[in-house]
Order: structure tokens, then sequence, then C-alpha cells
């Protein structure tokens, strides 16, 4: 894969390489935080100075299906040993679905300074990089989030359902299967409950995984993504945009891709997603 | 549910005892460190898809060679660097059921990952590691009718 800076993307400035996570392992403005699904993978070693975010007990709101709340961001935050200043870097397991996820979420809360690391941890390993057993402690902080304000990057079902309506763009991320509703959940996962299956009427299918690099499981160059998304796809830029997967994780994904790597002006994660969709009374669904 | 067989169930009653997942976590790493790979004597890369465990994305794939007392010792192999749970389970399945009886060891409930991993267990490995146990058991019933290798 070519170097990001060669890949013309909008804001290659959220990107960094495993070069550069390495050339910054001892940067005490640069915090490394690793968000997978499997929560054995930190503690069976990681980057030297990462710390661990889980997205469950960490970022899910324990008991309403929602994120931590304004108090709740600035205690991980403290926890972590992050200052409004410090500069996040993201990476993970299941090609940084995770690590863009909790990515996302901390732009609900305002920590704009914020990077995933290109290829996430699969990357990294294969590269023959060191991991470690040894969790830091990095000294507690006194963070002060501004007030969390999800409208330019989450939508919410009304929003979506008014986006229908307006015949907007729309992305299903999810497998071919699960967009035609042949199955109501990710091949090899568990069904999480989605009464009906298909897709929200309008929306196009993307698979996730199309944004990658399978060789190394870094971004596609900025053409490459263009071609699928704009070109294919007819998916135009400044249009308002919303991504949606089964429950938010695999949309963080595309959303970053669209975002920050398109350009895209205006483009949100439907986190409610199918989970949500599939189950509510009386909606639109398509299914071929 | 049937647990299954004695150690195994020892094995399950023992990490009962450990309900913080943190705890749990470095419990199953350490089974993860005692893994095994399927030694060269048994099988070699490229490991055959006839031994490979459906659904499992460690890319697992499992063996079970019958002794001469009738009795199976299984093997394991995972290709996946990222598989730590499938490293966890292979060797608590060794661990547990090697040296028992084919029939015994197809008493064993893909249940028992749920009571092994709990909290620990993500989304996407469940089923696959369920198809660890699931593998096992049909190898072990397939190696009901065929002789013991010396």
């Amino acid at each position: 894969m070519t170097r990001i800076e060669d890949r013309d993307y909008a804001h290659p400035d959220v990107l960094v390489s495993t070069n550069w996570a390495a050339d910054h392992l001892g940067d005490s403005t640069v915090r490394l935080v690793e968000s997978n699904e499997d929560t054995l993978l930190y503690p069976s070693g990681h980057i030297p100075g990462a710390v661990h975010v889980d997205w469950t007990a960490d970022l899910n709101d324990p008991i309403r299906r929602d994120y931590i709340t304004h108090g709740g961001f600035e205690a991980l935050m403290s926890r972590v040993g992050v200052t409004p200043d410090t500069t996040v870097v993201f990476y993970g397991d299941k090609n940084n679905w995770w690590a863009c996820y909790a990515f996302w979420v901390f732009q609900l809360h305002g920590h704009l300074k914020a990077k995933v690391m290109d290829g996430g941890r699969i990357k990294w390993q294969k590269e023959g990089r060191p991991l470690t057993r040894e969790v830091p402690s990095h000294a507690a902080t006194s963070y002060h989030a501004p007030v969390r304000n999800d409208a330019p990057h989450r939508a919410f079902r009304d929003e979506v359902m008014t986006h229908v309506m307006a015949k907007g763009q729309l992305v299903d991320v999810r497998s071919p299967e699960e967009y035609t509703g042949q199955r109501l959940h990710m091949p090899d996962y568990p069904n999480e409950g989605a009464l009906r299956g298909g897709h929200i009427p309008g929306a196009k299918s993307i698979p996730w995984a199309r944004a990658i690099d399978p060789d190394d499981g870094a971004f596609r160059p900025a053409a490459e993504l263009r071609k699928i998304y704009v070109e294919d796809n007819k998916l135009d830029p400044k249009n308002e945009t919303i991504a949606y997967c089964r429950i938010g994780e695999r949309s963080s994904h595309t959303w970053f891709a669209l975002k920050y790597l398109l350009g895209f002006e205006k483009v949100r994660n439907y986190d409610g997603s199918w989970t949500e969709w599939g189950n509510l009374v009386n909606v639109p669904i398509e299914k071929p | 549910m049937t647990i299954g067989p004695a150690k195994l169930a020892e094995l399950i009653d023992a990490m009962a005892v450990f309900s913080d997942p943190a705890e749990r976590a470095v419990l199953l790493l350490g089974y993860a460190d005692q893994f095994e790979e399927v030694p060269p004597s048994v099988a070699n890369r490229p490991f055959p898809n006839s031994h490979q465990v459906p659904q499992c994305e460690s890319d697992a794939y499992a063996w079970a060679l019958k002794r001469p007392d009738g009795t199976l010792k299984l093997y394991f192999a995972v290709e996946n660097p990222a598989g730590v749970s499938a490293k966890a389970l292979a060797a608590i399945l060794d661990r547990t059921l090697s040296g028992l009886r084919p029939e015994d060891i197809e008493r064993v409930s893909p249940d028992i990952v749920e009571q092994i991993f709990r909290q620990n267990i993500s989304m996407g490995k469940g089923l696959g590691l369920m198809s660890m146990v699931q593998a096992v058991r049909a190898l072990a019933k397939q190696a009901r009718s065929t002789p013991a290798q010396a």
C-alpha cells in the first residue's frame, strides 16, 4: 500500500501509519487506544503504552441504549490519562471496526484530536512490531469536555425516516445476504433479534470491507474509494449521507472513510441500524 | 444440559469462582499460553480443509488420534495471530478431553463455551468457539469406527 500522504485523501491527517505510531511510542502528547471486539486481545498483548477502551464497558451507557454521558466521558479520559490536547490514536481488531466506532464516539464528545492507525492491530502484528502485556499507568488528568453534540455525526430513527422520504443517500454496509434479507445477522454471528429482513428503502449495498485493501487491511487510496462510492454507486459527496449496519460498528468504519478520506460533507452514522429498523413497527422495508 | 466429563466439569467449576472479567481474562490467557500446536508428526501446513473448524474466524484446525487403548488425543492449530480465545479453548479441550474414550467426548455440549468465557466472549467469537467443540465431537464420533493408531 502506498504512503498515506500519497493516497489523495481529503483529510489525510486523521490516519497514521504503523511507522508513525512506532515513532511516537514515547510521545507524551500521543495516547494509543486499543479498541477490539475480542476482549481477550488487549490483555494478551498490546502496543507498548497503549490503553484499553472497551466498547461495551467503557463507551456504552450501562442502562440505556446510548453512549456514555458527558460526565462519563470526562471520567474515562481522566482514567486513561488524556487531556483535550492529547492526540488519541485508535487501533484494534477486525480491520479497525471498533477503533472507528470509538473514534466516532469521541467525536460525539468533541475530542477532535483523534486519529486511526491504518491497518489496525493485525498490520502491527504482521510487521513483527512489539507487543507487551504490561498495562501502562498514566497519571489521571482533569478533563473538561464540551457538551456532547450528536447532531453532526449521528442519525436517529426519525431523522432516518425523514431522510428516506426525501430520497436521501443511504449506505447499507452489511453483507449482501443481510441487505437482501436472506439472513438477519452477519455470517457466523448470532441473531441479535431483528424481526424483519431486508434494507432501508433506497439504501445502496456497499459492504464495509470494500474500503479495505485485503492484503494489509489498510484503507484503499482515494481514487479507488471514489470509484466504489461515487462512480459505481452514484453517491454525491455534497449530499447528506447516512450509513448503517447492524448496531453501528461497521458503519462507523464506512462513516470514517466517507467523511475523512473522501471528504463527504454531511455524513452521519445511524447506530440504531438494523437492530432498530428491523424491529420497528410499520416502517418501510425493501426486500428484493 | 450435561457439562461433560469430570475433568472438564471440574475446570468449569473452578473458573466459576472468577466472576470479574479481568481476572477471568488472565486465567484464559494462561490457558492460551499453554496452547501447543499440532506436531509435524500429525499434520503439516498447509493443513487440510477436512480438519478446518467451520465458522471459526481464528482459522482453527482440529485432529483426534485414537490410541491403542481406545482413548483419543486431541490436537489443534490456530492460524490467526489474533486467535487468543481459540488457543485458550484448544488448550482447555486438550487438557480435559484427551485421554477419554470417543463416546465420552461426544457428550460434551457446545454450551461449555459460554460457561468458560462468560463476559470475555465476543459476538463474533462465540459461534466459532462453539464450532470448535462441535468439530471435536464430530471427530470423536468418526473415531468410534476407526482403528487405533500406534
